[in-house]
């Protein structure tokens, strides 16, 4: 509730402001014709501007009480308890201070409420308000003083356009900034705990090791199992090597296709069509993996003499390579497309046929492109979890048969943190090693392709 | 390679005894007595793109061993007629040719004539260089190649120089065969295109404004190089510059919004052309 009316108070003087300033530059505007001056920057610069010199001090205000309140209200409510609960440590002092403040939001708790609970959460709910009233006065004020201060630096000569692209471009910034934050942050919370589970494991047991056998949490943490990589990575591998030949030249010959001969009908209808493959929850190819692929296989080897496992690293490669079908044959499209036409029109000028250029001058020139595209494809195929939850049967062990079951990497962080774990043992911890080792592997991929892709940018000019 | 052809005639009709554009207009005609016996030639061409019509009833004769030069403004149709001649056209979704155009005698368009075949034999150069991103030496070696031209290395590699000698490139470049072809001038890459299209032994060599992306002094030279040329090859040379087509050909056709108004000996069309139309553009008035 207390946000929303914030925000819609926010949203209100932010309206006004604009208003004010816009409304303030259109007379001073009107003035200066008179005088044959004008404005340096439009009406709407000017009250953009005045509606960003407002929003700056209240976010400022409403950011430092949202930084501020918890920590504030905390003491507050020590400071009101006796001296026995106060005096308690850790855990007990949280859940008495949880008590009172769910006991002040009106919910209730369960159990007895004491004298001094209900006594400290009217206290504390009557602050709360009182505190909340405050900040929306303050920071209200202060938008309203910023709102004057703003509207009298209006002058013709303002460069208020100047001053807003400004803003723009630092909001642009910072929006950038939020997902390189995010992957550093990422990054930095997966070593940490990589680094506590490298206490109770030797990395090279961990990446060198042949046998993957954890055991359980609830066994204590003092059967520390085997933590071997080499099954897991083996697995991974398998199902994306499987994944790829599967998917590489069914969706390059789709690109080829699409991009070459199909007329401009088939292609409008084809493309988007192949292009819903892509967005199929991998889940239901998990389903489709466990239903259909499977058996199917499995009886396609009985029928031939083979022992094909319905659930093994046959059946996920192949589900994962249907699905990163349209992620090559569509990127490839386009990198084809791509080549001049000059190229193909100087091939088939000279007497060589479609394939024939096709082979020899289109695909040569979009190669950098297309390994691009494949190598794209090839750390999804990595990093894909749920149909390899589903249909690679989940069996760590190091095995060369594809129609086995395998175990990969994703499949195996699944595993070792789902359920009952408390991230302190080697048994969770693992799952964050695994998964510092996957984004290594797939952020070198990535670099790898792009890479690729600026080279291939480079060559036509 | 006259085998290409042999059964072109069956179940197409007889081509016109004169050449006379069909309904709406009339081109004017010069006659050259001092051209060479005609090579190719156009009968009521039509060219459709969609539902839009580019070309009407261009009927025009191509003498051997000669240049000549296709003129007019932008969008009259020149290219398009350009690309009619070794069927590039038939690489635009939605284009339609009607009318014939004949080699030697026989209908380029008859279903009998493959495409791949009848393209080595007319050769094309682009109005944008457009080597391919290989070597200087592979891009000659292209064309002989997928047309099974050489039987050994070392045919193959004397084909290239010859090709690229015909060009006038060969001394440039002797030193840095295998070199990306990309990596050339402009006027060299326009030169090594022509290589590349020598290469494959056609008889006829068609040029899309191929001097428009280049600098005077690349100009010229390509230009010069024309002019050895047509010694060998029939030439057809579509071109925005006026200069240009009095430079180098022998015969001219004017175009305008997809007809051929006039054709006849160079001189003639730009000393004392008969057209109205012909005159305003030659003088600078429409283009």
């Amino acid at each position: 509730m207390g946000n929303l009316v914030i925000a819609a108070a926010l949203l209100l003087l932010l309206g006004f402001a604009y208003q004010q300033g816009f409304a303030r530059s259109l007379s001073l505007a009107a003035e200066a014709r008179k005088e044959g001056r004008r404005l340096h920057s439009r009406p709407r610069y000017h009250g953009t501007l005045v509606a960003i010199w407002v929003l700056l001090p209240t976010l400022l205000v409403l950011g430092l009480w949202a930084l501020l309140e918890t920590s504030a209200l905390r003491a507050l409510i020590v400071g009101m308890l006796p001296p026995e609960v106060a005096g308690l440590e850790g855990r007990q002092l949280d859940s008495a201070i949880a008590r009172i403040r769910a006991l002040a939001s009106g919910y209730g708790v369960a159990g007895e409420v004491a004298d001094y609970e209900q006594a400290a959460a009217e206290h504390l709910s009557l602050i709360q308000n009182l505190a909340f009233l405050l900040v929306l006065a303050a920071a209200a004020g202060l938008g309203l003083l910023a709102l004057f201060a703003a509207k009298r630096r209006i002058s013709l000569a303002l460069r208020a356009r100047d001053h807003v692209e400004k803003a723009v471009r630092i909001l642009l910034m910072l929006c950038s900034a939020v997902a390189i934050l995010t992957t550093a942050g990422i990054v930095l919370s997966l070593f940490n705990e990589s680094i506590r589970f490298f206490s109770f494991v030797n990395p090279i047991d961990f990446f060198f090791g042949e046998i993957w056998n954890p055991g359980f949490a609830t066994t204590g943490s003092a059967a520390i199992g085997r933590y071997g990589l080499l099954p897991l990575l083996w697995g991974t591998v398998m199902v994306a090597v499987i994944a790829m030949l599967v998917a590489l030249p069914v969706g390059l010959m789709t690109a080829i296709y699409l991009s070459q001969y199909a007329p401009h009908k088939v292609r409008t209808v084809v493309k988007p069509v192949i292009e819903i493959l892509a967005g199929i929850p991998t889940i239901v190819y998990g389903f489709f993996a466990l239903v259909t692929v499977g058996p199917f296989l499995s009886a396609l080897g009985a029928a031939i003499g083979l022992d094909i496992r319905s659930t093994s690293a046959l059946t996920a490669g192949m589900v994962m390579g249907i699905m990163l079908i349209p992620f090559i044959s569509s990127l490839s499209d386009d990198i084809l497309r791509q080549v001049p036409l000059a190229l193909r029109d100087g091939s088939l000028g000279l007497g060589a046929t479609q394939s024939e250029t096709i082979r020899r001058v289109l695909l040569p020139a979009a190669l950098p492109g297309i390994v691009g595209a494949f190598l794209l494809a090839v750390s999804r195929a990595i990093g894909e979890t749920m149909i390899v939850v589903m249909a690679a049967g989940n069996s760590p062990v190091l095995r060369l048969n594809p129609a086995e079951p395998v175990s990969t990497v994703t499949v195996t962080i699944v595993n070792q943190l789902t359920g009952d774990s408390d991230f302190a043992g080697p048994q969770s911890l693992v799952g964050f090693a695994l998964g510092l080792t996957l984004f290594a592997i797939t952020l070198l991929l990535n670099i790898l392709a792009l890479f690729i892709v600026r080279r291939f940018r480079e060559q036509y000019d | 390679m006259t085998s290409l052809f042999r059964s072109s005639l069956q179940g197409v009709a007889a081509p016109p005894t004169a050449l006379e554009a069909g309904d709406g207009y009339q081109t004017v005609r010069t006659p050259d007595p001092k051209a060479k016996p005609t090579r190719l030639s156009a009968h009521d061409v039509c060219v459709f793109y969609g539902d839009k019509q580019a070309l009407e009833n261009v009927s025009i004769d191509i003498p051997e061993r000669s240049v000549s030069a296709l003129i007019g403004p932008s969008g009259c149709g020149k290219s398009t007629f350009l690309r009619c001649l070794n069927r590039m056209n038939d690489t635009i979704e939605g284009a339609r040719v009607t009318g014939e155009i004949t080699l030697d005698g026989e209908n380029l368009y008859s279903p009998q004539v493959d495409v791949v075949e009848l393209r080595a034999r007319i050769g094309m150069v682009f109005q944008k260089p457009n080597p391919f991103p290989k070597s200087i030496f592979e891009n000659v070696a292209y064309g002989p190649k997928i047309h099974g031209l050489a039987r050994s290395k070392s045919e193959l590699e004397e084909i290239v120089v010859t090709s690229l000698k015909r060009a006038g490139l060969f001394e440039e470049v002797k030193d840095r065969l295998h070199a990306p072809g990309t990596g050339l001038s402009g006027g060299q890459q326009q030169r090594l295109c022509i290589a590349r299209a020598i290469a494959v032994g056609p008889e006829v060599i068609l040029m899309d404004e191929p001097c428009s992306a280049l600098d005077p002094i690349a100009t010229s030279i390509i230009e010069e190089l024309i002019d050895e040329l047509r010694e060998n090859y029939t030439i057809i040379i579509v071109t925005h510059s006026m200069q240009q087509a009095a430079r180098v050909s022998q015969k001219t056709a004017f175009f305008h919004l997809g007809k051929l108004i006039e054709e006849g000996p160079t001189e003639r069309i730009f000393t004392n052309p008969r057209d109205k139309k012909t005159q305003d553009y030659i003088t600078g008035r429409i283009g």
